[in-house]
This record gives C-alpha cells, sequence and structure tokens, in this order.
C-alpha cells in the first residue's frame, strides 16, 4: 500500500494488538463506571482503528477485511464496548464511502477515521427493531432542508455521538439523512445498567422537527434501508462477528488456564473429564467461528456478492461460540468467573448482546434459511421481517 | 477488483446471459426481460445489496449513489441496459 507516513503492511497485520494490550487492565473499570474515557477514542482512532478499512485517501489505512476483522477480535476479547466504538464508526464510514457524493465522503470520512467526530447508527426504534421497514419517524421536505421528527432506541454511542445516520420514512419512502448532535431539537436519554455492553454509552435519541439541510441526505429516498443501512449492517455484522471470535478465544484461553492451576481435593480441573469436555468444546466452537469470519473476509476482499449472506452466517456462529464459550468458561471458574472484575463474566454478558444485536440469533436463522430456500425458487409468503437489526 | 470480463467482450448477448444465470441462481427461477423481481416479492432484504455486489464485480464497473433509481434493477432487461451503458461509460473514461 502507499500511506506514506501512515502504517505499513506489517503494522497492518498487527492493527489493534498494541492498543489492546494498553487497556487490558482498564476494561473492567469501564464496565463498572458504564463508560469509555473520553481520550480513549482518540488512542483507538491514532492507533487506526477507527478508519482502519476506509481507503487512504479519505484518511483511511486501506486494512482488508481480514486484516479489520483481526483487530476487531484483538480488542473484543478486551472489551467489548471498545470494539462497539470501531463497530458502530465503521458501521456509517461504510455506508458513506458505499453511497454518499464525493462531497459528502470528503466531508465526514477524514474526521471519522481521525476520531474527531464520533458517530453513531440510529434506526431502532420501540416498534421497529428485527422489522426496520416499520420505522415511524419522519423525514420531511421543507423547501432546502429535511426535518426529522422520531425517537431512536438503543443507540451504541449515543450519548456521546456528534452525529447520528438516522434511518426514517419520507412519505412512505426508507430514507437516510446525517444529523448532527448540536442541531436544536435533538436530545438524549442515557441507558446504563444493561445486560451488557455497559460501557457502550448507550442512549434513547429524540429528534424534535430537526431541520437539516439537503445536502445531509443519504442516498435517494426509497434507498435508505435496502441500501444505506443494509450496507451499514453488514459492515456492523462482520466487526461483530469478529469482536466474538476475540472474546470466544479469550474466554477459551482463561478457561484453560484457570483449569491447569486451580487446585481442588488435591486435584487439577483439567483432570476433570466433565472440565476436559467443556473445553474441548469450547475449542472447537471458537475455531469454527474464526473459519467462518476468514470466509466471509475472503469473500469481502473479493467482492463476491455472496459475502452478505456468508456474513450473516459468521456473525451467528460467532455470537453463539461467543455466549457458550464465555458460559462454560464461567462455570469453570467458578466464583473468580462471577466477581465483578472477571474478564470471563464480562463476556458472557456482552456476548449474550451480541446474539441479539446486529440480526438477533432467530432472525439470522431465518434469514439463512430465506436465503437457501430463495435459491430454489420459494416465494416468501406473508409479512416477513425486511432486515435483521436489534438494539443499536 | 477482479474484472474478469473486459468491456469489448461484455457484448449484450454475454450480459443478458450472464446476469440471467445469476437471477436463476438466486432467485431459483427463470425470469423474462421484463419481470420486476421486485414487486413480485421474489426478493428479500439482502437481495438488493447482492445484485449491486454482483455486477461490480462481474464487470468491473462502479455503482454510486447516482445510479441508485430502481429503473436500474428491477427487471432483467433494464438491468442489461444499465451495465452495458456503465461499462461503455467506463471504457470511454
Amino acid at each position: 500500500m502507499s500511506g506514506g507516513a501512515l502504517a505499513t503492511d506489517t503494522d497492518l497485520t498487527s492493527l489493534g494488538a498494541e492498543f489492546a494490550d494498553s487497556v487490558r487492565d482498564e476494561a473492567a473499570d469501564w464496565d463498572a463506571r458504564g463508560e469509555l474515557p473520553a481520550g480513549v477514542r482518540l488512542a483507538a482512532a491514532g492507533a487506526g482503528l477507527l478508519g482502519a478499512d476506509l481507503p487512504v485517501r479519505h484518511g483511511g489505512l486501506g486494512a482488508t477485511p481480514a486484516q479489520l476483522g483481526e483487530a476487531c477480535a484483538r480488542v473484543g476479547g478486551v472489551c467489548s464496548a471498545l470494539r462497539g466504538l470501531i463497530t458502530v464508526q465503521s458501521m456509517v464510514a461504510a455506508a458513506l464511502l458505499r453511497w454518499g457524493t464525493a462531497e459528502q465522503r470528503e466531508r465526514w470520512l477524514p474526521p471519522l477515521a481521525r476520531g474527531e467526530l464520533l458517530a453513531a447508527f440510529a434506526a431502532t426504534e420501540s416498534e421497529a427493531g428485527s422489522d426496520l421497514a416499520a420505522v415511524t419517524t419522519t423525514v420531511e421536505e421543507q423547501g432546502d432542508a429535511y426535518r426529522i421528527t422520531g425517537v431512536k432506541r438503543w443507540i451504541t454511542f449515543g450519548d456521546v455521538a456528534d452525529v447520528f445516520l438516522v434511518l426514517g420514512s419520507a412519505g412512505g419512502r426508507p430514507a437516510t439523512v446525517l444529523v448532527e448532535a448540536d442541531r436544536p431539537g435533538v436530545s438524549r436519554e442515557p441507558v446504563r445498567g444493561q445486560l451488557g455492553m455497559r460501557a457502550a454509552q448507550l442512549a434513547h435519541v429524540r429528534f424534535d422537527g430537526v431541520r437539516v439541510p439537503r445536502e445531509n441526505a443519504v442516498a435517494p429516498p426509497g434507498f435508505g434501508l435496502s441500501h444505506v443501512v443494509g450496507t451499514a449492517l453488514d459492515h456492523g455484522r462482520f466487526t461483530v462477528a469478529w469482536g466474538c471470535v476475540g472474546m470466544a478465544e479469550a474466554c477459551l484461553d482463561a478457561a484453560a488456564a484457570h483449569a491447569v492451576r486451580r487446585d481442588q481435593g488435591g486435584v487439577v480441573l483439567a483432570e476433570h473429564q466433565l472440565v476436559r469436555s467443556l473445553l474441548g468444546r469450547a475449542a472447537v466452537d471458537s475455531r469454527a467461528a474464526r473459519e467462518l469470519c476468514l470466509r466471509a473476509a475472503r469473500l469481502r476482499e473479493a467482492g463476491d456478492p455472496d459475502a452478505l449472506a456468508e456474513t450473516v452466517a459468521a456473525k451467528y456462529a460467532a455470537a453463539r461460540a461467543a455466549t457458550d464459550v464465555a458460559g462454560s468458561a464461567v462455570q469453570v471458574l467458578g466464583a473468580a468467573g462471577c466477581a465483578p472484575d472477571s474478564l470471563v463474566g464480562r463476556c458472557y454478558r456482552d456476548a449474550k448482546v451480541m446474539e441479539i444485536i446486529e440480526g438477533s440469533a432467530l432472525v439470522s436463522e431465518l434469514h439463512i434459511a430465506d436465503h437457501l430456500l430463495r435459491a430454489h425458487g420459494h416465494r416468501p409468503g406473508g409479512r416477513r421481517p425486511q432486515r435483521e437489526e436489534g438494539p443499536r | 477488483m477482479e474484472t474478469p470480463n473486459q468491456t469489448d467482450a461484455a457484448t449484450a448477448a454475454d450480459v443478458t446471459d450472464e446476469l440471467s444465470a445469476f437471477l436463476i441462481r438466486n432467485l431459483g427461477q427463470e425470469l423474462g426481460p421484463d419481470d420486476d423481481y421486485f414487486a413480485l416479492g421474489l426478493v428479500n432484504s439482502l437481495f438488493a445489496m447482492e445484485l449491486v455486489n454482483f455486477v461490480e464485480q462481474r464487470y468491473g464497473i462502479e455503482v454510486g449513489v447516482d445510479d441508485l433509481d430502481l429503473d436500474n434493477f428491477r427487471t432483467l432487461g433494464r438491468l442489461r441496459e444499465f451495465v452495458l451503458t456503465k461499462a461503455d461509460r467506463g471504457a470511454a473514461a
């Protein structure tokens, strides 16, 4: 790559490694406090993590999908909230890179890559989770401006975001608009104490007749869901999937290390067959998840149309692996796994959230089957989810 | 990105056959040039982006925001015209 002062290829293969190590001892505290310190965002940007896969000309590092994925695994194994920061920032960036105008890319992508602006993805509503076609937020044309009205829920980093990519309805057509957080009519209600991702500064965000200029619209009305949100969610699934691989692998390591050292009644846990069985299953789950994520990365790099469906499958499998392996790790670690600062305990809570966001496990199963059946000429009957999504 | 099929080889007949094969592979049925697979409800939520990725990968074209008109994508015939026009423009550039 021709990055000049930017990262070399060698750097990209270890992208995020040093940074993840540097914050390893702080993540439990962030989780307990329910926030990432403001400086961490800039540090993540400085490590190249907020625009890693953006082209160099837009301020990124030009990382391949596999390089971005490995970075998300490294960070995910340390702190899911921090991986969530990478996810939301890169979801919005991916949507703008793909469907923004030249002016929009020039205006938004470099500050997003540098971490000067924090973006959030505002699609979910109280009655529109897995079925995002049901959003009721309105996007009204008013001369040279749009007027946005609605309430978005469970927005990751919504409490501190500088700009929201909002999905609404423009006269019945799905429309996406960038809304800066400092515009009159934007208000946020922080969410704290949720099951997992506690440092991800979630918020419910209200848009009360917020006026934005026409140039904030991303793609023409009608393409907001299928193309703009479709691109963002696809990217989000990919980074979430890799974050889950990192969680599963970190939990497997912790469980194996504990099993070797922990002695009860003169026998180390590793000598118990039931413990070995748990570890064996966890090892296979982790490796299978990693291989599916690598497969998705290869297809994405090739621009293969199957990359979308294979990313759904990878995310589904990796979230399940993270949930199962974290659960086994907590079991093996016992009380140590239940301690307030336990990595595996935190992963256990965070992993379950990963089975809900960016396509719940149940909806993912429907979509994977749908894709299979579609190729055999099955016509979907009745009303079905247009788009899988969860609290984000 | 791979561009296995250069513009000069991308005759209308080739493009029609390839697009038709893609639709059969993904929608499980043969479609006429004017069948609107979106209106017929044959597609799911991933299909619109799969279609974009396919024409980009296969023909080395870039689908951007200015191309977002459902009339470019909704039938085999319109999709073929879109691909040929984009490929021509790319070759002329």
